[in-house]
Order: structure tokens, then C-alpha cells, then sequence
């Protein structure tokens, strides 16, 4: 029981880095109708950023935490939805009107020359950060096994929680959120309407690249340990959460986030650590196979 | 013309300047933390490494380099249309002789063993082009006619060059034996895979091949049992010539080839015999998939890429017809996986990374995407470039990468575009019969 109460607050950690990523997906999905597969090279670089900028900290002398916290967050935010923009200003949008295939592949590009490209700047040796946030409290003990929650749990989740309240006001009520919802219903219409599409699509991109560069932040504080590879693995994972909750819903993107995350958790916790990327892909084809829509997915329309 | 009558002041130089700005200024924003940062390890601990000339070069290139785009924008037609010139009667020449050039090609290819430059390593770089041609064709049965993007076409190859050295280790198959059984195991395995996903919209199989090509490499390494895992399997034998092997000493009781046929025994000759052995697989692969395209399955292929609506309307059905070009795709990149497995003598998972599926991909992009030819000269280039020049090989990805990104925005069709309808009506001359 104490183990599987372990898991499971585990599980919710690395749910939520998955669930911010998932958003991007299904953000750029619901409005354009595309998967941006560089969209886990985004999280990846978010991750590099939030790294230099801490060695940068460290020497300029900012050692008080909290500070140090809310910089790094704003900087990975900051340059990640940088490159967010730049992505979708080079790659996507010189392809609206191509043919199918043209901006996946376009992307799948574009994932593989931001890859090469941290990895021929920054090494392709795994960096290693020292803990910034250490401590935690027992949650409970039972037979000897103490099940721990570290304050950097808690703070994984809530700011992940603040980050989707804020979210969801930005969507349901702000002027940027209804532009989005109307280009993701029809793009014409909201362009007869005096809606900017460019600009709406450009933002959108902005605020999956911020969310993602958070999961950035999460995963260097989590793990400690980032390489120039750890995007085309979560890339995938935050998809299938996305397919999972249902493509275009965010609610469902941060849904599905959580129980990726539980479900991979759970997977090496209980069966085999080796196989845990598998159960994620499994989990990805059956629900392809028997609720393509998602869990709060509504069906899709096609359109001639 | 048009340049010279505009009066110098009406170009919006100041626009440009603008615009150019600004473009700079986002690479200085993208450059500063990647570029001039270097997160490097230095006695242990990771400190900070300054770069900041590259950035300012970055900077500087991206500046001038919008500006020049802007200025060869505007000045439009006058500009663009030599280019135009250029390119289009180079693939319309292509396109019209397409039949004689291959014949050249072919005619060279069997040629090149015994060319006076020719040395052992040509024909080993050869060899592996062509193995890349193969792969090339077979995932353009995929993405190029049945209009399907495959991001884990290596799992296939994977599978292929697997199940041979297998076979041949626990039931003594020989290469020639195996090959079928490659491509049959290849083939299933994309029924498999396909069968659940092909009845969605064409985005989630990227995603799932995506996955899929991942979940083999995983399983290759974990799997130690059977797979060896990372140490990979060796002894996988090669190729014998009818029978006879190439080798120096045979076992006794077996006639080895340069005994058969009284020659000097050489090392050579296996190579060349390799050669020939990927040259005809990729021969006969050539003539299936034409073959293919001219009967209804691969019309079928091209309607389904270009209009799935209309070809439902049509009564074609989407999800077997998209199975069997996913599934004949698989099965060719199981006969070069088998082919692969025999000329390394050794496979691990190493060779089958996202890396090389991302590879070919780049080989049938580049190439245009459905032409045969284009595979070819796509694969030779993106083959020997990096083995000419080796400085060039680190940054070989992404130019890769770069070269996907450039010929979706200015050439989708691929760099020779002009390729001619499988099919085409021809009118009768009137009052001829």
C-alpha cells in the first residue's frame, strides 16, 4: 500500500511534465489540424536554457532559492517561446496551403535540425545538475517504508495546477483565447471577421513552446539530468497523453498527462524498467484502436 | 528590365532594413542561451563556457542573409525567373528521358566493379548506396505513392536483418533461403502495425510508426536472450554463388567459387559479388514497384494520396488499399535488412536507430517523393557526401534536417519535380484510323 501511495505521488510528478507538454500538442492540433513533432525538441530545449541559466545564476551569486526559481522560469519561458515563434515562422508558416504531408515532414525536420543543433553547440555528453531544492516531509510510514513527498513534488504541482487555472482563464475569457477558438473553427471565417490568423496561429505556438519550457524547468529541477535526446522520448509520451485525453481538448491534454505519467509509474514500478517506454506506446495504439476520439475528445468532422 | 526602370529610391530599403532587424534580433534571442552559452563540464562540475563571436556571426549572417532574400524577392520575376529557366527544363529533360537515363545508369552500375578507378572501397560505398536505393524505394512505395508518412521505416529493416541472422543461427538457413522468410516476417509485421492504425487520419501513423520504430530498438536491446541485446550478433553468413561460397579454405567436401571457376582466390570478390547481389534486389525491386504502379493497387495508391474523399466516393476503400502499400513498403525493407545483415556479417542495435529511418526519409524527400530516379541520385549524394568530405559528416543530420525543412517551403515535389503521370491518355490522331 505505502509503495503504491509512493508510485502514485511519482507517477502525478512526471504526469504533470507530461500533461504541460501535451498541451502544446493539442493547442497547435485543434488550430492548424497538425502534429508539430518538434514540439518535444521545444520541451528539450526548454530543459538546456533552464540549465544555463542556473550555471549562469550560480556565478552571477543570485543563491537565494525562490529568486533564483522565478528567473529561471521566466527565462526558459522567455527565449523556449522564442524559439517556439521561429519554429512555426520557418517550418509551418510558408505551408498553410501546401500539400498534406508538407508540414509533417517539414517538422519532422525541423525536430531533427534542433536536435543536431543543441547537440553540436552543447556536447552530446548528459549534463548533470546539482539538486537545487532538496527536503521533503514522510506522508506516512508503514512496515518500514516511508513514503515521501519532497517539496519539490509540491511544488511541481502547484505550479503545474496555477499554470492550467491561468491557462483556462486565457482560453474562456481573454480576446487572444476567443481568436483561438474561432481560427480552430473555422480559419476563413475568423480571417473575414478581422481576426489575425498568422498572429493567432504565431501565439499559439508561443504559449505551447512557454508551457513546454516549464516541463523544462520541472525536469532539470527533477532529475538533475538532461541530454540532447530527452525530447524525441517525451515528445512521443506527451502525445500519446494528448491522443489519450482526447486531441484538441486541454483539459484532456493534462488528463491524459496524469495518467501517462501514472501509468509509467506504475509499469516500472511493478513490472519491468525496461519495458516502461513500451507500455506507453501500447497504451498509445489501443486507444487509437478503441476511442480514437479520446477520453474527452469530441469526433472529428472531415471536411471536403 | 523591370529593375532598371524603377528609380533607385523606390526601393523600400528602409522596410528592409527593418525587417532585417528584426530577424537578426530573434536570432540573437535564440542564440544567446544555445550558442553562447556552452554548458561544459569542466573538472567535474559544470560551469559556463562564453561564445559570444559565434553568436555575433550567427547574428551578422542571419542579418545580411534576410536583407539579400528580401532584395532578390523584390527584385521578383526579373530575378527568379533564370532560376526558373534553369530548373524546369533540367527535370523536364529528365522527366522525358527518364527511360534512357536509367538505362545509363543501370549500364554504369554493372559496369562499376571493373572501371579502372574502381578500387575495393568504391565498390563497398557503392554497396552501401545501394542498399540505401533499396530502402529508398521501398519507403517510396510508402510516403511517395501511397501518400502515407512512415517515421519508423527502420524498424522494418530492422526486423528483416534480424529474423535472417537468426534463422541462419539457429537453423542453419542460408542467405538465399532467408531472404523470403525476411520479407514475409517485415510484411507481417507491417500488417500488423497498420491494420489498427491505418483506419484514422493519416497524422497518428507517423506517430505510431514513430513509436513503433522505437519500441523495436528498445525491445533489440533489452530482449538479451534471444537478441543479444547491444553486443549484437555475429557470424551471419554470407551469400554463397549458387552454392558456392567465397572463401578462401573451405570446409572440405565444399568447392569454393574461385576453385569452381579457376581463379586466384581474392578478397575482392566477395565484395563484388555483394555488389551484384544488392544490384539485382534492387533491380528486380525497381521493376515490382513500376510494375505495381501501372496496375489498379498502385493507381489506386496515387488517387488515395492525392484525394482520400473522392476516392471513397469512388468506391475504393481507403484502409486495404493503404495496408498493402504499407505492408509491400515493410516486406522491401525486410529483403534489405536480410541483405544488410549478411554484407556486415554483424548486426546490433546500433544500425537501426530514428537516425537512419530519419536518413532514408531525407533520401526519398530530397529525391521527390514518387520518383524513382530521384531515390537514386538523392541516395548517391547524401551516401558519398558525407564519406568525400569528412568534416561534413558531423553536421550531416542537420543539413538533413535543414534540406526537409527548405524543399517543403520552396520545391514540396522534391528537387526533380517533373515527374510524369503513371498513367497518361493519349489522344488518337484525328482522322489517322
Amino acid at each position: 500500500m505505502a509503495y503504491f501511495v509512493q508510485q502514485l505521488i511519482n507517477g502525478l510528478t512526471l504526469g504533470a511534465i507530461y500533461g504541460l507538454i501535451a498541451i502544446g500538442y493539442t493547442m497547435v492540433y485543434g488550430i492548424i489540424g497538425m502534429i508539430n513533432f518538434a514540439h518535444g525538441e521545444i520541451y528539450m530545449i526548454g530543459a538546456f536554457v533552464t540549465l544555463i541559466t542556473f550555471l549562469v545564476l550560480g556565478i552571477v551569486g543570485v543563491t537565494y532559492v525562490p529568486l533564483a526559481l522565478l528567473l529561471v522560469l521566466l527565462s526558459a519561458m522567455g527565449f523556449t517561446a522564442v524559439y517556439g515563434w521561429a519554429v512555426e515562422r520557418v517550418a509551418y508558416r510558408p505551408l498553410r496551403r501546401s500539400f498534406r504531408l508538407a508540414p509533417l515532414i517539414s517538422a519532422i525536420g525541423m525536430s531533427i535540425v534542433l536536435q543536431n543543433y543543441v547537440q553540436l553547440t552543447q556536447g552530446a555528453r548528459v549534463k548533470a545538475l546539482q539538486p537545487v531544492v532538496q527536503g521533503g516531509f514522510t506522508l506516512m510510514e508503514q512496515g518500514g517504508f516511508n513514503v515521501q513527498v519532497s517539496y519539490l513534488q509540491i511544488f511541481i504541482m502547484l505550479l503545474t495546477t496555477a499554470l492550467m487555472a491561468g491557462f483556462t482563464v486565457v482560453i474562456g475569457a481573454t480576446p487572444l483565447g476567443r481568436a483561438q477558438r474561432a481560427c480552430e473553427q473555422d480559419m476563413g471565417m475568423a480571417a473575414l471577421l478581422g481576426i489575425d490568423v498568422d498572429r493567432t496561429i504565431s501565439l499559439t505556438f508561443v504559449m505551447g513552446a512557454a508551457l513546454a519550457a516549464v516541463a523544462g524547468v520541472m525536469v532539470v529541477l527533477y532529475y538533475g539530468v538532461i541530454d540532447f535526446f530527452i525530447g524525441f522520448l517525451a515528445g512521443v509520451k506527451a502525445f500519446t497523453a494528448a491522443v489519450l485525453g482526447g486531441i484538441g481538448s486541454l483539459p484532456g491534454a493534462m488528463l491524459g498527462g496524469l495518467l501517462i505519467g501514472l501509468i509509467e509509474a506504475m509499469w516500472s514500478g511493478y513490472f519491468s524498467v525496461e519495458y516502461k517506454d513500451v507500455s506507453v506506446f501500447v497504451i498509445l495504439v489501443l486507444v487509437l484502436i478503441f476511442r480514437p476520439t479520446g477520453l474527452l475528445g469530441r469526433p472529428d468532422v472531415e471536411k471536403v | 528590365m523591370a529593375m532598371a526602370a524603377a528609380p533607385a529610391q523606390r526601393l523600400p530599403w528602409a522596410e528592409w532594413m527593418k525587417d532585417a532587424a528584426l530577424a537578426a534580433l530573434v536570432t540573437l534571442a535564440l542564440a544567446i542561451p544555445i550558442v553562447g552559452l556552452q554548458a561544459i563540464e569542466v573538472n567535474a562540475t559544470l560551469t559556463i563556457r562564453p561564445r559570444f563571436g559565434a553568436v555575433a556571426i550567427g547574428v551578422a549572417v542571419v542579418f545580411l542573409g534576410r536583407l539579400a532574400l528580401r532584395a532578390a524577392l523584390a527584385a521578383g520575376p526579373a530575378w527568379r525567373m533564370p532560376l526558373a529557366r534553369l530548373w524546369a527544363p533540367a527535370g523536364r529533360l529528365l522527366a522525358s528521358n527518364a527511360a534512357t537515363l536509367g538505362i545509363a545508369i543501370i549500364v554504369l552500375a554493372i559496369a562499376l566493379p571493373f572501371l579502372p578507378f574502381a578500387s575495393r572501397s568504391t565498390v563497398t560505398i557503392a554497396t552501401r548506396v545501394l542498399t540505401y536505393v533499396l530502402l529508398g524505394w521501398g519507403l517510396n512505395v510508402v510516403v511517395g505513392l501511397a501518400g502515407l508518412l512512415d517515421l519508423g521505416y527502420v524498424a522494418f529493416y530492422a526486423v528483416g536483418a534480424y529474423s535472417f541472422a537468426l534463422f541462419a543461427q539457429w537453423f542453419g538457413l542460408s542467405f538465399w533461403a532467408a531472404l523470403p522468410i525476411a520479407g514475409l516476417l517485415a510484411a507481417a509485421f507491417g500488417f500488423v502495425l497498420g491494420f489498427p492504425v491505418l483506419r484514422l487520419r493519416g497524422d497518428y501513423l507517423a506517430i505510431v510508426t514513430l513509436g513503433f520504430g522505437e519500441i523495436i530498438h528498445t525491445v533489440l536491446q533489452n530482449w538479451v536472450p534471444v537478441t543479444k541485446g547491444p553486443a549484437g550478433i555475429g557470424d551471419v553468413p554470407a551469400p554463397t554463388f549458387f552454392g558456392l561460397p567465397f572463401q578462401n579454405r573451405a570446409p572440405p567436401g565444399v568447392t569454393t567459387f574461385h576453385q569452381f571457376f579457376h581463379l586466384d582466390f581474392s578478397p575482392s570478390q566477395r565484395i563484388i559479388f555483394l555488389y551484384y547481389v544488392v544490384l539485382a534486389l534492387g533491380l528486380l525491386t525497381n521493376a515490382f514497384t513500376l510494375r505495381l504502379r501501372k496496375l489498379p493497387i498502385g493507381r489506386a495508391w496515387e488517387a488515395l494520396r492525392e484525394d482520400e474523399i473522392a476516392c471513397r466516393a469512388l468506391g475504393i476503400n481507403p484502409t486495404t488499399t493503404k495496408l498493402s502499400a504499407f505492408t509491400i513498403g515493410a516486406m522491401l525493407a525486410g529483403f534489405a535488412g536480410a541483405f544488410f545483415a549478411t554484407q556486415q556479417n554483424f548486426i546490433s542495435p546500433e544500425s537501426f536507430t530514428f537516425t537512419e529511418s530519419a536518413t532514408i526519409l531525407a533520401i526519398v524527400v530530397l529525391g521527390g517523393m514518387g520518383s524513382q530516379i530521384g531515390v537514386v541520385l538523392a541516395a548517391t549524394i547524401l551516401v558519398t557526401l558525407p564519406e568525400i568530405a569528412r568534416p561534413f559528416a558531423e553536421y550531416r543530420m542537420l543539413l538533413f534536417g535543414a534540406a526537409m525543412v527548405a524543399i517543403m517551403v520552396w520545391r514540396p515535389r522534391g528537387l526533380l519535380a517533373q515527374r510524369a503521370p503513371s498513367l497518361l491518355l493519349r489522344r488518337q490522331p484525328r482522322g489517322g484510323s
